[in-house]
């Protein structure tokens, strides 16, 4: 089998006026590998190629980018579900200003999700023990919870690509859906008027490109229909 | 030098895992002047990857459990090398924390009462042994390390904790009387490299599985915090236990939960046999961790083991049925299907014995602080340095941690480091300031990095670590081995010293991040083989063929590293709980 055709995206402040493709030869010995393990053989070659990564095993979020077109995370992605004709080419998350090769800076994606307060919210004081709460109440975060902030979404999204300062981003809302559907959190109210504007959660269009994308199989579109029925409800 | 920028914090803590994020909410909502420094973004952190839950009596499953059951089975499962004042605080103080977290909007799984799901773990049993199997493991189905470590970041950012994400702790810095004052550290967007001043320092930068070939740790599990407590002269306490967790994924090393034992999985050999029977024959598949890896070793070295090598054992999970997985392990089923390319719900998961777990580490007492040893024998406090999580060593492990007492280790000690530190504040810390040539001494290393002009490829070296632990100073040891390991070490450092870092850029520079990772690689695999070749007995994780039994007459101790002249000396365990009576050692079964 021939050599993994592989082409990088390779910026860095210091030396380079413009970013530019970079081809790589790497050689897999035929192996199914993931994407990550050519991002290491790669380094192997060029010490200076940069990536993030942490985990390897799909939970921590580090290693989300552009792969043949689609964004995902490079630590489970194998080639076979990525590679055509043995070529593979590798960006960083689209819409994010690159810090260099694939970091790219990931605060305006934070900034929305601070900024929909992700944390529990409740007035009412703690008992000495837990709060209770049903399993059919707990069922319900189930699928939003899971969200591992790896901006695989909010960086396939056309919405976000045009307002990343307004549209919070399917990732934002996904939490902020988490905390609204969550028996133990009693700021629904505050948490609904904060999102009342045209923009926040209305610039969603339903494209979709945030269901095909996640890597923990998650469904933000569905999460920003529900917040937006809860919205029409409390307007009416 | 002094054109170091300098930040002053009242209190920094290097690591944004569990551990550090639960140490920074305590200081946070104290309203001291905090930061959190750590290399990844806080959620990054290898605490995330923790699956099965944390443990704690809190009488959710069985109303009338007692946390005096869980601190036995905590200091029978550490073979008795525990300290027992350390594991009554943490499983007496474990409920308290537990709740915290809930309150802070963990999404813990549901008993049909509302209370907290829990599930069997290994080692657990109630009423000291004699009542049978526990369910104390709190658990938010397979994903508990994610839930718990969102949470903590989350109510610190409710806290407004200042976080230093992405900024690297090189080095710590000493005054002349030995206090530490803060430390060195770099921010990896820019490459500049500043001098933080503290009055508190807390190393929670968690383990270092990375010093193996194979392991469940993340690759940023490097030994941040331990390398820069050696380097700055301080010792390490019981270095040669190291858990090797029974269910790695062959070949990956990916976690498989021991949850999966506790929901009813079990471990077959090539013949079908639920071989665990004959190894221990009350707790089976949920004996200690270290049993069940060396049964399986055992199994593959009588040529018992599974696939064409035989070299792996098989996790049989398919009778639980898909209901059982997708509600209580959805995670495993998701990492089986990518890693081992095998559907849990129809045939068994390929696993062995992986790295997971440092039970040692920087020696503290339950406030974190901490401690030295004098020629005498007597302990001191190191002034301005404060441990917690994995890489502190309290030491509620001894020898062999159970599984789910590494996340309530990391809140109950964060927690209790938080507190502490915030008390020694409104009392008030005056140290003498660094020095120039205290500054200096700290910037050594990066120096020597930044000047490198030749000289051996930094991946290459760390390869090599990673083999010759691998080799020597696996489930299974031997002095011959073991002499040829510390050998091959100490000429391994040598060329370490002489590394080359190709490039010097500044800007996201993730080569010099792993240079200086590689150092303190090479500081915890030292430490590691010595205290592993010294300690002449077989207890808990630490397994030699050439002493194969419990030495309680001369090892019924805590080994303490001293990297000034690699030496290994002995530390009393303390056998003195305030509130219950001594867990006298018995002979460990399951």
């Amino acid at each position: 089998m021939s050599n993994l055709q592989v082409s990088v995206y390779r910026y860095n402040p210091e030396t380079d006026s413009a970013p530019y493709m970079q081809e790589f030869q790497v050689d897999t010995k035929g192996r199914d590998v993931m994407v990550l393990d050519v991002l290491h053989m790669m380094k192997e070659q060029d010490s200076g190629l940069a990536f993030r990564r942490s985990c390897r095993e799909g939970v921590c979020g580090s290693d989300g980018m552009n792969m043949n077109g689609k964004n995902g995370l490079a630590c489970i992605t194998p080639l076979s579900d990525v590679v055509k004709n043995n070529k593979l080419v590798l960006r960083p998350l689209p819409g994010l200003p690159v810090i260099r090769d694939m970091v790219v800076d990931m605060g305006l994606f934070y900034k929305q999700y601070e900024r929909i307060q992700p944390y529990l919210q409740n007035d009412t004081p703690a008992p000495a023990i837990e709060r209770l709460q049903s399993p059919e109440d707990r069922d319900k975060l189930d699928g939003l919870y899971e969200c591992i902030l790896c901006a695989c979404c909010s960086t396939s999204c056309p919405s976000f690509w045009w307002n990343p300062e307004k549209f919070v981003g399917p990732a934002g809302l996904l939490q902020s859906y988490r905390f609204l559907a969550d028996s133990r959190d009693t700021a629904t109210r505050e948490r609904l008027s904060d999102l009342e504007d045209p923009f926040s959660v209305f610039r969603c269009r339903g494209i979709m490109n945030c269901v095909a994308v996640c890597p923990k199989g998650l469904n933000p579109t569905r999460a920003i229909g529900k917040i937006r029925e809860m919205l029409l409800a409390d307007a009416t | 030098m002094s054109n170091l920028r300098s930040l002053t914090f009242d209190a920094i803590i290097i690591g944004g895992g569990g551990s550090g994020l639960r140490a920074a909410l305590e200081l946070a909502k104290s309203g001291k002047k905090t930061a959190v420094l750590s290399k990844v973004f806080p959620t990054r952190s290898h605490t995330v990857s923790a699956q099965g839950g944390i443990t704690c009596a809190i009488a959710s499953d069985d109303p009338n459990d007692d946390w005096r059951w869980h601190m036995y089975d905590t200091v029978k499962g550490g073979d008795y090398i525990a300290d027992q004042d350390a594991a009554e605080y943490m499983c007496s103080e474990g409920p308290k924390a537990v709740f915290e977290l809930e309150h802070m909007g963990l999404p813990f799984s549901r008993l049909d009462n509302g209370r907290i799901y829990q599930r069997p773990f290994g080692g657990q049993s109630k009423n000291f042994g004699e009542g049978g199997q526990a369910a104390r493991t709190c658990a938010a189905a397979d994903r508990t390390g994610h839930a718990l470590l969102h949470t903590l970041y989350q109510n610190n950012l409710k806290n407004n904790t200042v976080f230093l994400n992405e900024w690297y702790a090189v080095d710590l810095v000493k005054n002349a009387s030995g206090d530490v004052v803060g430390c060195i550290a770099m921010c990896i967007e820019t490459g500049e490299v500043v001098h933080v001043k503290s009055k508190a320092t807390v190393l929670a930068t968690g383990g270092a599985g990375r010093i193996y070939a194979s392991t469940t740790n993340a690759l940023i599990n490097t030994g941040d915090g331990i390398g820069m407590a050696l380097r700055a002269g301080f010792p390490m306490q019981d270095m040669e236990m190291w858990q090797f967790h029974p269910t790695g994924i062959y070949g990956a090393g990916t976690l498989v939960t021991e949850g999966c034992r506790g929901e009813g999985g079990y471990l077959i050999n090539k013949d079908g046999e639920r071989f665990m029977e004959r190894y221990a024959p009350n707790a089976k598949d949920l004996a200690g961790r270290d049993v069940v890896a060396r049964s399986m070793v055992m199994e593959i070295l009588e040529g018992r083991g599974c696939g064409e090598k035989g070299d792996h054992v098989f996790l049989k999970l398919d009778h639980l049925g898909e209901e059982v997985l997708g509600k209580r392990l959805p995670g495993i089923v998701e990492l089986s299907k990518t890693f081992a390319h095998v559907d849990p719900a129809k045939d068994p998961i390929p696993v062995v014995p992986t790295c997971h777990y440092m039970m040692g580490g920087i020696p503290t007492n339950i406030h974190g602080q901490a401690i030295t040893m004098d020629e005498s024998g007597n302990d001191h406090i190191v002034n301005g340095l404060f441990a917690c999580g994995e890489a502190a060593c309290v030491s509620v492990h001894g020898a062999n941690r159970l599984g789910g007492n590494s996340l309530l280790d990391l809140v109950v000690f964060g927690r209790a480091a938080g507190m502490f530190i915030e008390g020694a504040l409104n009392e008030g810390i005056e140290y003498l300031d660094a020095s120039e040539s205290d500054i200096e001494f700290a910037m050594k290393r990066i120096t020597r990095w930044n000047e490198s002009e030749g000289g051996e490829s930094i991946p290459e070296l760390k390869a090599e670590l990673q083999e010759i632990m691998q080799t020597s100073f696996g489930v299974f040891r031997e002095e011959k081995n073991m002499l040829e390991g510390v050998d091959k070490l100490a000429k391994l450092r040598e060329r370490i010293a002489n590394a080359h870092l190709p490039d010097k850029s500044n800007a996201f520079n993730t080569a010099r991040v792993e240079a200086l990772e590689l150092d303190n690689l090479m500081e915890v695999a030292e430490a590691t083989a010595i205290a592993a070749l010294e300690r002449k007995e077989s207890r808990g994780a630490h397994s030699r063929y050439d002493y194969p039994d419990r030495d309680d007459v001369n090892w019924l101790k805590h080994s303490l590293f001293f990297p000034a002249t690699k030496e290994l000396k002995k530390r009393d365990v303390n056998f003195k709980p305030k509130t219950v009576d001594t867990f006298e050692p018995k002979v460990r079964t399951y």
